[in-house]
């Protein structure tokens, strides 16, 4: 008695866990996990969208690998993915449920960020975090991208011509980078190869590191409480161990994303069109995946209030510099000790988010 | 001291079967997700293995009269999934073996000039007229098909 735990020396548990434990430390690692807090409020709602898109992205790891047990990138691509679909017992299930969860998880990383931002919990000490998360948010966009056109059917093909579009406006080093993403002057099998790379072995290897990084700073700083929260008084702020408390809440909300995720793999299976085929015109209707409308929409419409390149050239030049201001308000809005500032942010952010919503509504009115 | 044991030990009670019920739920809940996500899995990993256990299945081959092999010679053909090797014997008739070694599962090859059946990993050796194992490693002779032949065409079957 009158010891602390860890200088007693341990009864060794019986079984196959204290046989783990006496050569892992598992019991140090619950007892870490049982002393650390989670914050406990009104808005905790929002903590569980980060374990929601790292549970979509275990998903994708799982099916992407199940997938790669039968595609053939290049000349084959479709023909493969064809085959997956149809002649492979099970293979539409895997490769529905890995589309929906990649769309699962761009919304879940969104909803991520927004909630963060409104919470304004990019602030010191953690705006690497911030960063690291638009990073994160940005290879997820590049995954959505790159995995569109491996099926290699028409509507992925023409995606990625009207994608690889914006990286052309670049002055000067645009058409080299276009061209060396293609492999030549067309979208082809070569373009498929590369992509196909980029999907399955640099951008996992990058998103591995990178959230790597952004996990071991939610560990560092711990959660950020909204500024509502802060306003209270230490003693009024409530909290629940991470273990078992938040880390069960966490679990909960993974098996309520795969039922979810279940159900629109199995009742909505994700469709393959025709092949593609560069000479065929493109069909009526294309338009982008949902998290690419609002840019496609602002190309659009400062195309037609600027005719020619120049629209293009200040639609690419409009997102640009938002992006860069929206990584930049850790700088801006640093504390809570500059109410004007804080409130500045706050409708920086609403306009963003309606922004969005309403040019990706515009956006598919107009198909 | 040993009252304050008493208690805690009193009010650790229910809290174990609660645990233990809990646990029984948590179990029951995640069998009950482990089937229906690893039942596609497996099926969808096995559709080859079904679709080569369906031409492994087969029963006969035929060969036709122009790859006939000449006397003294072998035809390598595969007979569903696997290797098989039929013999011109110098008496004109036919002998066909599974060209599989029984020791380690390498193809083997017929060498007219020793005639022999001779398998180069770790140099087993079979009679060509029989197939049995006469030198090297391999445990059991190969495994013989039934030659028939008419009207030029051959037919191998499982013996």
């Amino acid at each position: 008695m009158g010891k602390s735990p860890s200088l007693a020396r341990k009864e060794p548990q019986p079984g196959l866990y204290g046989w783990l434990d006496e050569r892992l430390g598992l019991d140090e690692l619950l007892d870490f996990a049982r002393a650390k807090e989670v914050p406990h409020h009104g808005q905790s709602f929002w903590y569980y969208w980060g374990g929601i898109s790292l549970f979509l992205f275990l998903v994708q790891l799982v099916t992407g690998i199940l997938l790669l047990v039968y595609y053939r990138p290049g000349a084959e691509a479709y023909e493969s993915v064809r085959q997956i679909t149809y002649d492979i017992e099970f293979g539409w299930l895997i490769r529905s449920a890995h589309s929906w969860s990649a769309n699962l998880m761009v919304l879940a990383v969104f909803v991520h960020m927004f909630s963060v931002f409104f919470m304004k919990a990019y602030r010191k000490p953690r705006e690497f975090g911030w960063w690291s998360g638009l990073a994160l948010l940005g290879l997820t966009m590049v995954f959505g991208f790159s995995g569109y056109l491996l099926p290699f059917d028409e509507l992925s093909y023409f995606a990625t011509k009207v994608g690889l579009e914006i990286p052309q406006t670049i002055p000067g080093l645009g058409p080299v980078i276009v061209t060396l993403l293609q492999g030549g002057e067309q979208v082809s099998a070569v373009t498929i190869q590369r992509f196909f790379a980029l999907h399955v072995v640099v951008l996992p290897l990058a998103f591995l590191a990178l959230l790597g990084f952004h996990l071991w700073l939610v560990q560092k700083h711990g959660n950020a409480v909204p500024p509502s929260e802060e306003l209270k008084p230490e003693e009024k702020r409530r909290s629940i161990p991470f273990f078992p408390n938040f880390f069960a809440k966490d679990m909960a909300m993974w098996l309520i994303t795969m039922n979810v995720l279940a159900i629109l793999a199995s009742l909505y299976p994700w469709g393959l069109g025709a092949p593609a085929d560069p000479i065929a015109p493109a069909p009526e209707g294309i338009h982008p995946e949902w998290y690419f409308m609002s840019q496609f929409q602002i190309l659009k419409v400062f195309g037609r209030w600027f005719p020619g390149m120049t629209g293009e050239v200040l639609g690419i030049l409009f997102f640009t510099a938002g992006i860069v201001l929206w990584s930049l308000i850790p700088f801006y809005d640093k504390d809570n000790t500059n109410a004007r500032r804080a409130r500045h942010a706050s409708w920086f952010g609403l306009a963003a988010l309606t922004g969005l919503i309403l040019l990706t509504i515009w956006g598919y009115a107009e198909i | 001291m040993s009252k304050k044991k008493h208690k805690a030990a009193h009010a650790e009670e229910p809290e174990l079967t609660r645990r233990a019920l809990f646990r029984t739920g948590v179990g029951i809940v995640g069998a009950c997700y482990v089937g229906p996500i690893a039942y596609p899995v497996y099926r969808y990993l096995a559709t080859p293995a079904k679709q080569s256990a369906a031409l492994a299945a087969i029963k006969e081959v035929s060969i036709p009269q122009e790859q006939m092999p000449a006397l003294g010679t072998a035809l390598r053909f595969a007979f569903g999934t696997r290797p098989a090797i039929l013999i011109h014997m110098e008496d004109g008739s036919f002998v066909c073996f599974d060209a599989v070694c029984t020791h380690l599962g390498c193809t083997v090859e017929f060498q007219p000039e020793e005639k022999r059946i001779h398998c180069a990993c770790h140099g087993g050796t079979y009679d060509m007229a029989t197939g049995k194992n006469v030198a090297g490693p391999p445990p059991k002779p190969l495994n013989q098909y039934k030659v028939e032949v008419a009207n030029g065409q051959i037919t191998v079957t499982r013996a």
